[in-house]
């Protein structure tokens, strides 16, 4: 008899499961090693409190009622969840507060795309740890993660949420056109950009570098490239890069990371540093993170904060697609 | 990284001058020129694979072509797919119109007394996004194949198509009622890719914008 599963979920048997659980155990290794402690959280919280993480992007997608008619939701990540678990127990502790995970998180899918609806993550919060040493820190945390999973290829690109929300403001964007502009950039439509850019009446020269920023992208010589833009935005960005790649600079690691103005989170929450992680063997982004300094205050907890989380089937994928090429040391 | 890049090349209408603008921009297109039934073409600057334009954004989301090139009626109606759009390169230029029967008020009287216009079309999505954007109902039939046959037999009353010289519309005795966007080809790429072969994608980028204005 042949009984079916929701698409975009699946079954795991024993010669994958002890693949994936010596993932799990090499990365929380990692992260127990550098002091992260591993939370669990329910997978089903309040709607609202997962809205209270914003309002656009990745938000929960399966809402239901209870039975006393309470509107719950299955949490689409873990970085809400746990600033709201921060938040609740961890008010009165002394900060930073250091967390990882390893858990499973749920999301809309679009039909016969491959894309999975309930998907595993691994990755970690650090709590009350201000800009510069904390997103050093994470990256770092995030490096020796990479170099434990055996992802001895892969790139981290760091970039600013706030830099683009900025820039299009001081062009004199009002709200509607700057969200209209935003969502092309998010979606690296620089021929829709410019159209939208020329629209809303910003000069020519100014599109212009606005589209050759999106494009500067790669080793810490970029950070010189962009002072070529004249904007109080990109100088205050191309500043808080800069910090964090002296910050870098100190240390042994940091050949993993390339700085790139072209970066766009769709997670609203984020601000400053943002990061995602890329794996030549495999098309499609294995993880990001950054930033949310805003976020905890949403909660009642007023601290900055940053993590990461990456798609650990995805990770498994690159690892295996790694292996066949031949092994990813470097 | 030795591997050469990848670009998803469309085959159809686009082919040819797709293939002009590749040869302007350096690349060898000698072998794809040929009567070669053979689908990848390694030349010496990239490999060229060719497929119907419609598959351009799968291959190019997924990774398995870093770069490619097809029509924006393609991007629209699989807007859900994630690829970088990076130039517009003007060639391939065409209008995706709602038309109808020349002499006919079907759509019109359809709307007034059905209260909805029942429209074919090979692009549902960007029919449906259009006729929500300007506050009216359809009723939608997704055809495969000549959707200008439709209206003719009374499958719907009016049809959402590409159009680019209006010889089709006209042989059909359809005329255009209104015109939704204009669509030209575009040079799109892998997210990932992007990100990681970025100086190869910049040079390949700036050559094609180049051959474009020339």
């Amino acid at each position: 008899m042949i009984h079916p599963i929701p698409p975009g979920t699946r079954d795991v048997l024993p010669e994958e499961m002890r693949e994936l659980r010596r993932l799990q155990g090499a990365l929380l290794e990692v992260f127990e090693g550098r002091g992260y402690g591993e939370v669990a959280t329910p997978a089903l919280e309040y709607d609202e409190v997962l809205t209270r993480g914003g309002g656009r992007g990745d938000h929960a997608a399966y809402r239901f009622f209870d039975e006393s008619g309470e509107l719950l939701a299955l949490r689409s990540e873990m970085t809400v969840p746990i600033a709201r678990l921060a938040a609740t127990r961890y008010g009165q502790v002394e900060p930073p507060h250091r967390f990882c995970y390893i858990a499973g998180a749920y999301r809309a899918v679009s039909p016969q795309r491959g894309e999975m609806r309930e998907f595993l993550q691994a990755g970690v919060e650090l709590i009350g740890a201000p800009a510069a040493a904390g997103t050093v820190e994470v990256i770092d945390v995030l490096e020796a993660a990479l170099d434990a999973a055996g992802l001895g290829s892969a790139v981290i690109g760091l970039g600013d949420a706030d830099l683009y929300r900025d820039l299009l403001s001081e062009l004199g964007l009002a709200e509607e056109a700057r969200d209209s502009a935003l969502a092309r950039l998010a979606a690296h439509d620089l021929v829709g950009l410019e159209e939208e850019l020329e629209a809303a009446g910003v000069a020519g020269e100014r599109v212009q570098s606005c589209l050759t920023l999106s494009q500067l992208r790669g080793g810490p010589e970029v950070l010189e490239q962009a002072r070529e833009h004249e904007a109080a935005a990109v100088a205050r960005a191309s500043e808080r890069l800069r910090d964090v790649n002296e910050a870098l600079g100190s240390r042994a690691g940091g050949h993993r990371v390339q700085f790139d103005f072209g970066l766009m989170r769709d997670l609203d929450y984020y601000n400053g540093a943002i990061l995602e992680v890329y794996d030549p063997a495999v098309g499609r982004v294995l993880g990001g993170g950054g930033r949310y300094d805003g976020l905890m205050k949403r909660f009642g907890l007023d601290l900055s904060a940053a993590g990461f989380a990456l798609d650990l089937e995805r990770v498994q994928v690159a690892r295996v697609e790694e292996r066949r090429r031949g092994g990813g040391d470097r | 990284m030795s591997e050469p890049l990848k670009l998803a090349v469309p085959r159809g209408a686009l082919f040819g001058e797709t293939l002009d603008i590749l040869d302007a921009a350096g690349v060898d297109t000698s072998e794809p020129r040929g009567d070669s039934r053979s689908l990848i073409f390694e030349t010496p600057q990239m490999t060229l694979v060719t497929m119907r334009p419609s598959d351009v954004p799968t291959y190019v989301e997924a990774g398995a072509a870093d770069v490619g090139i097809t029509g924006k009626d393609v991007l629209l109606e699989q807007s859900d797919r994630p690829v970088y759009e990076l130039l517009d390169l003007g060639y391939g230029r065409c209008r995706m119109v709602l038309a109808g029967r020349v002499g006919s008020d079907r759509l019109g009287d359809s709307e007034r007394s059905l209260g909805a216009m029942r429209i074919a079309t090979k692009y549902p999505r960007i029919a449906e996004r259009y006729f929500e954007s300007t506050g009216r109902q359809i009723e939608l039939i997704e055809v495969k194949g000549s959707v200008e046959l439709a209206p003719l037999v009374g499958l719907g009353d009016g049809i959402v198509d590409l159009v680019a010289t209006g010889r089709t519309l006209e042989e059909n005795e359809l005329e255009v009622r209104e015109e939704i966007v204009e669509c030209t080809a575009r040079f799109v790429a892998n997210r990932v890719a992007h990100k990681l072969r970025a100086a190869e994608i910049d040079e390949l980028t700036e050559k094609l914008r180049e051959a474009s204005r020339g």
